[in-house]
């Protein structure tokens, strides 16, 4: 029988502010254990937690942005649990009137579009943080408090590539917002995946198991994989899905149960008597909407009607917000109609260079200029330098900021492709290899070759080639 | 809603709080009395009414984002059982 995999994702978005979301301690990462905290978010009797407005805004901003009803009217609940990284015994969250419910994410899959429903978008608490010793746990409280959005999706992708794509776009989206980092690997975007199979045509769901733990994107992907996989052969072996929290584990590429006392989750949710509610006017929630800027859709959308892009280029160009303007000003800054050389040197060379130093591949990080990128595609197309010179040349302008003029001229680069003076050294080696030349006239058209080689090397390189190989012909017909 | 000694312990258990046999019973029956007490409400029609959340005519209390000073190492570990460093040390958690 053939299964199908559903997968829902619940992604947890730390919001940058300057302060916590219920008092004024600084949210700045990496300080000194506990030297962030106050009696509100230490949990101490009597204080009063009070919402921070910024946060209030990004959250209204980025639902908005994910095409959610923004509640007018919202709240928050205690979430009741015991834990020692949670100084209060429970966490402010919101249950049944969050900040945003029902909007969706377009993403690009495999053949096409997608659209995937985002079920709500809620605010709430982060926890501590646990340091885990030999006979001792440690707890460093300056994490606790700091704002964190919820964005639950609707249990509408049907395999781990389709996962990632949603987080690709998510974070690219909120990205573009700038109301947090999105950094997996620093923690300031969390995913935990719900994944169930049910066999293809089903309608109804399967048991569920939710997997934890994972701390980048291609972890979010492989641990699906292999969840799915485990679900599959466990049911073809007669075995049953139990409902349980699954942890990856990214090392050994595989999702173990946690084992912990599995009793049904009671979280014994009630409003927050201590934060009164919060209502929004229809102008509010205008203004905020006003703030929002082109989205990566959007922008990939006019890319395309503007600049001719593909689809497939326009993608590509858009993920990151710098570095979709930076190719916007070199495609407005390239002379002519026809953008395609340009575009073809940024998502080509500009983006190797940017993954194989920088890691996260950011164009912006190579601090090449804009009008110094056009110099140097200037030159190549005006063929003066081979595609492959270009390559090494623009190395250089990273390595060394200098312009590709300069380059060339000091590493002596020039494509000869006057006949003149390539004609010289064409007779030299005609006269050198009277055997490849006596082939040739028998035939053996790669003797041509071999002696278009001959002159590359005679010139260091600097020979075009095409015109190498046009010149010989005339001589040997 | 019957409160049974099944329920008590599940309270018990979510609360932290070890009951002997006797007082479990006695609680039953106490609780017993308290949700009889409070299921009184059901009887009110609240069909056109949304529920309270927040009993007093406040709304819209935020504040600016803007830090303020932290509480100091000394006061923050003061009543600290067992600290150790600038952390909180707890029992040893086993995942």
């Amino acid at each position: 029988m053939k299964y199908e995999a559903v997968i829902g994702l619940e992604v947890h978005v730390q919001l940058k502010t300057n302060t916590k979301i219920f008092c004024g301690c600084s949210t700045e990462f990496g300080r000194e254990p506990n030297s962030q905290v106050c009696p509100v978010c230490l949990g101490f009797p009597g204080v009063l937690p009070v919402l921070n407005k910024t946060v209030l805004e990004h959250a209204v901003k980025i639902s908005l942005a994910l095409d959610c009803s923004v509640q007018e009217y919202t709240k928050f609940d205690r979430k009741n649990y015991f834990y020692p990284d949670l100084p209060k015994d429970f966490q402010i969250s919101q249950y049944d009137l969050p900040v945003g419910r029902d909007g969706f994410l377009d993403i690009t899959v495999e053949g096409g579009e997608k659209r995937v429903g985002i079920l709500r978008v809620h605010l709430e608490e982060d926890a501590g943080k646990l340091i885990h010793k030999d006979d001792i746990s440690l707890v460093d409280f300056n994490r606790a408090g700091v704002p964190l959005l919820e964005i639950v999706s609707r249990p509408e992708m049907y395999s781990p590539e389709e996962a990632h794509a949603y987080l690709t776009a998510l974070k690219s989206a909120i990205e573009y917002l700038d109301v947090a980092d999105c950094d997996m690997e620093k923690g300031s975007l969390r995913c935990d995946a719900n994944v169930s199979i049910r066999p293809r045509g089903e309608r109804e769901l399967g048991t569920k198991a939710e997997v934890k733990n994972m701390n980048s994107f291609k972890g979010v992907k492989d641990a699906l994989a292999y969840e799915i996989k485990r679900q599959i052969e466990s049911v073809e072996n007669g075995g049953k899905i139990i409902q349980e929290t699954r942890l990856w584990d990214a090392k050994n590429g595989k999702t173990f149960s946690m084992r912990s006392k599995e009793e049904a989750k009671d979280y014994r949710y009630f409003p927050e008597p201590d934060l009164p509610p919060f209502v929004m006017t229809l102008e509010n929630i205008r203004k905020i909407k006003e703030t929002i800027p082109e989205l990566p859709r959007e922008k990939a959308a006019r890319f395309i009607r503007e600049y001719g892009l593909s689809a497939y280029d326009a993608g590509i160009l858009v993920v990151n917000k710098k570095d979709a303007e930076y190719a916007e000003e070199c495609m407005r800054a390239y002379p002519g109609e026809n953008k395609k050389p340009v575009v073809n040197w940024l998502i080509g060379p500009l983006l190797s260079e940017a993954n194989n130093r920088t890691g996260g591949g950011e164009l912006t990080a190579l601090g090449i200029l804009p009008e110094r990128l056009i110099e140097l595609v200037g030159f190549v197309q005006a063929e003066q330098i081979s595609n492959l010179t270009g390559k090494s040349v623009l190395t250089d302008m990273i390595d060394t900021r200098e312009s590709a003029a300069d380059i060339i001229k000091r590493r002596n680069l020039i494509q000869i492709s006057d006949t003149g003076s390539l004609e010289t050294h064409i007779e030299e080696i005609i006269k050198a290899n009277v055997q490849s030349v006596e082939s040739y006239k028998q035939g053996k058209t790669g003797a041509l070759m071999f002696l278009v080689g001959q002159v590359m090397k005679k010139t260091q390189g600097k020979a075009n080639p095409k015109v190498v190989q046009e010149l010989l012909k005339k001589k040997l017909a | 809603m019957a409160i049974n000694k099944e329920v008590v312990d599940h309270v018990a258990y979510l609360a932290r709080i070890r009951l002997s046999d006797e007082e479990t019973v006695r609680l039953a029956q106490q609780l017993e009395g308290i949700v009889a007490f409070i299921d009184a409400l059901k009887n009110v029609n609240v069909e056109h009414i949304s529920p309270t959340s927040h009993i007093l005519p406040v709304q819209n209390v935020l504040r600016d984002d803007v830090p303020v000073r932290s509480l100091p190492i000394d006061k923050v570990l003061v009543n600290a059982p067992q600290p150790e460093g600038d952390f909180f040390g707890v029992p040893k958690i086993i995942e």
